[in-house]
């Protein structure tokens, strides 16, 4: 899986709160959420963004809460990957189970500049960038991988659940 | 000014050392082939080797434990309700084990909200779950598995970031997301990546006017927000084994608030007789290994505030400077228990809410509720002109009762203080104990509440 598209800038502990904030965790229709995404450090982010850029953020990105309706919220807004320094583990999972990959690399948020474009490498753990150089991301191990090739816990699940005849 | 006299919190055992130990014990245990090698383990380690029917895990391996109990509320419910419709099978693996709570806004206020209610509703009713929790049957989803639920030993997962509450109880219990829950309603599964433990050495006794809040600011404003990030956080020393269970949940509560995966107490007497059961089957072994081991001395703790945005930016009540209090909020799973509607009632009795400050205090279930009315600390509250809800979440996380205008400050009992997370943008959080905020509201500013104690 290669995800192409721009990067947008943030800092160090994005919270769950201004990427969803809580007024609207009684939505569950994921565009309406995404109308909302980044609400508190961006006004009309979902307006803004490019389908597929990509978020480049410090340490402990998606602290807080364990509300999905964050990752949802940037996954339908457009947002292709989150790439950052490191995150918290609420996030991390729900946005590989909700198909959002989240990318660990220490180095991207220094290195990467805001507006380039960039290629995220799932599968090599590498950020390509336009002129050639790579920064270097962290694996995926491959059941995690694999939730993300088939868009989701939830297809995973179908899957498992057909597989599996449970009824 | 009262400046403090010496560093409180102190790093006994650094990273670098755990490391090479972990390698020194590696290399033992291969050389101990063939004989099986018990190593030592922590509470956290013992309940997720157990629940993988496994001797023994190691931090950083993965495993796939069973699930003794699961929890989802009416926010974060519906959405893996969708997600087992969208599946096509929605039959949870184990009635029993799931339980049910409606606590985020209760009674609904809106019609959105009635519908999240009723979909919870109707599928509690499909299946017949007995622990489904309905209007004037709940709480704060955290207070009641503590009430009702949870006990030593148990691996919990809840779809809410605050599970790891249950830590205190001896439980290993952790937040997850919806479509997470989903798997787990239909597996009765979850893999986790055992974590490493920070382990927090308390000591000493508090001051009056000081709480078991002022003790995990402390901590988080000296780890940071990511200080346990992927961690166990285990609370351990005497200032544990003298705190009130109370007192436990609030401190395993915010271990979500400096990333940890949990918060999590060795269970002792007091947990014993808070759970109901005979004997604990589960403790960290004395020779356990942590990644790092902080202390922290109580004697020297002081009443602390979280300033806004951010959790760890904590600082001493009585150098945060003048900050009024257009609402102050005593609740949420954090404070919304009987000792802290106690300790808000003792300074509140027969004085007045200044008139410029709004006071809310939402008990955290119904059976904190009732106790605190024959307690005459209802009447207080409502005699000081403050006002009290019904159990629910309340105002915590800007849903319902207490939402702040733009500009507005709120001094609050809650555990984050995020941008927005009360209300408006605009609007600021401080996180301070229950006693704090009780001493704020008769004052209209941030208050030290040592002085209603005969203190400084």
């Amino acid at each position: 899986m290669i995800l192409k598209g721009k990067v947008w800038l943030f800092g160090d502990n994005v919270d769950t709160d201004v990427v969803l904030p809580g007024k609207y965790l009684v939505l569950t229709d994921p565009n309406e959420l995404a109308e909302h995404a980044l609400e508190g450090l961006v006004a009309d982010f979902s307006s803004k963004i490019a389908i597929g850029d990509i978020i480049v953020a410090g340490k402990n990105f998606g602290c807080g809460s364990s509300r999905e309706h964050a990752p949802l919220a940037l996954k339908y807004a457009g947002v292709g990957a989150v790439v950052a320094r490191s995150f918290s583990r609420i996030f991390y999972r729900n946005a590989i189970n909700i198909g959002l990959p989240a990318v660990v690399s220490p180095r991207a948020r220094d290195v990467l500049k805001e507006g380039e474009i960039v290629a995220v490498d799932l599968e090599n753990g590498r950020i390509e960038r336009k002129n050639g150089e790579a920064v270097e991301a962290e694996r995926y191990p491959q059941f995690l991988l694999d939730i993300l090739k088939d868009g989701g816990l939830l297809q995973n699940l179908k899957k498992r659940v057909e597989k599996e005849k449970i009824k | 000014m009262h400046v403090q006299k010496k560093a409180t919190i102190v790093e006994l055992v650094g990273l670098s050392s755990y490391s090479l130990y972990r390698k020194f014990l590696n290399l033992t245990t291969q050389i101990c082939e063939g004989r099986r090698f018990l190593m030592a383990m922590t509470i956290s380690e013992k309940i997720l080797a157990r629940a993988s029917g496994r001797d023994r895990v190691e931090p950083g391996e993965y495993v796939v434990g069973k699930i003794d109990l699961a929890m989802i509320h009416d926010l974060t419910g519906p959405l893996t309700l969708n997600v087992l419709k969208e599946v096509g099978y929605d039959r949870p693996w184990d009635t029993d084990r799931v339980v049910i709570i409606l606590d985020h806004q209760v009674p609904a206020n809106s019609t959105v909200t009635a519908a999240l209610h009723k979909q919870l509703r109707e599928y509690a009713k499909k299946y017949g779950l007995k622990n489904y929790h309905d209007v004037g049957r709940q709480g704060v989803c955290h207070q009641i598995l503590a009430e009702s639920y949870v006990k030593p030993g148990m691996l919990v997962v809840g779809a809410d970031s605050h599970t790891c509450s249950l830590g205190a109880l001896g439980a290993f219990a952790t937040g997850i997301g919806s479509t997470e829950m989903a798997s787990v309603f239909i597996t009765g599964e979850l893999w986790f990546r055992v974590p490493e433990t920070i382990k927090f050495e308390i000591t000493g006794k508090m001051e009056k006017g000081v709480s078991a809040k002022d003790l995990i600011l402390k901590i988080i404003g000296t780890v940071g927000v990511d200080g346990a990030r992927y961690c166990a956080a285990e609370f351990t020393g005497n200032g544990i084994a003298n705190m009130s269970m109370d007192g436990r949940l609030t401190i395993c509560n915010m271990a979500i608030e400096m990333g940890g995966k949990t918060g999590i107490m060795n269970p002792d007497r007091r947990t014993l007789d808070y759970t109901g059961v005979k004997a604990a089957s589960v403790a960290s072994d004395s020779d356990a290994e942590y990644m790092k081991v902080i202390g922290v001395d109580l004697e020297e703790l002081e009443p602390q505030v979280a300033i806004p945005h951010s959790v760890d930016n904590v600082k001493l009540v009585s150098e945060a400077g003048e900050i009024t209090a257009d609402q102050v909020f005593i609740g949420s799973c954090t404070n919304g228990r009987l000792e802290d509607l106690e300790a808000a009632a003792r300074i509140l009795k027969g004085r007045k809410v200044s008139p410029g400050t709004r006071l809310v205090v939402i008990p955290a279930s119904k059976k904190v509720y009732i106790e605190a009315e024959a307690r005459g600390y209802i009447k207080i509250f409502m005699d000081a002109d403050g006002v009290v809800c019904n159990p629910n979440c309340g105002p915590c996380l800007g849903g319902h009762m207490g939402i702040l205008a733009d500009g507005e400050n709120c001094v609050s009992t809650s555990n984050r203080n995020f941008i927005g997370r009360m209300g408006s943008t605009s609007s600021k959080v401080y996180l301070v104990s229950p006693e704090t905020a009780a001493a704020t509201a008769i004052e209209g500013k941030l208050a030290d509440p040592r002085k209603y104690f005969g203190g400084r």
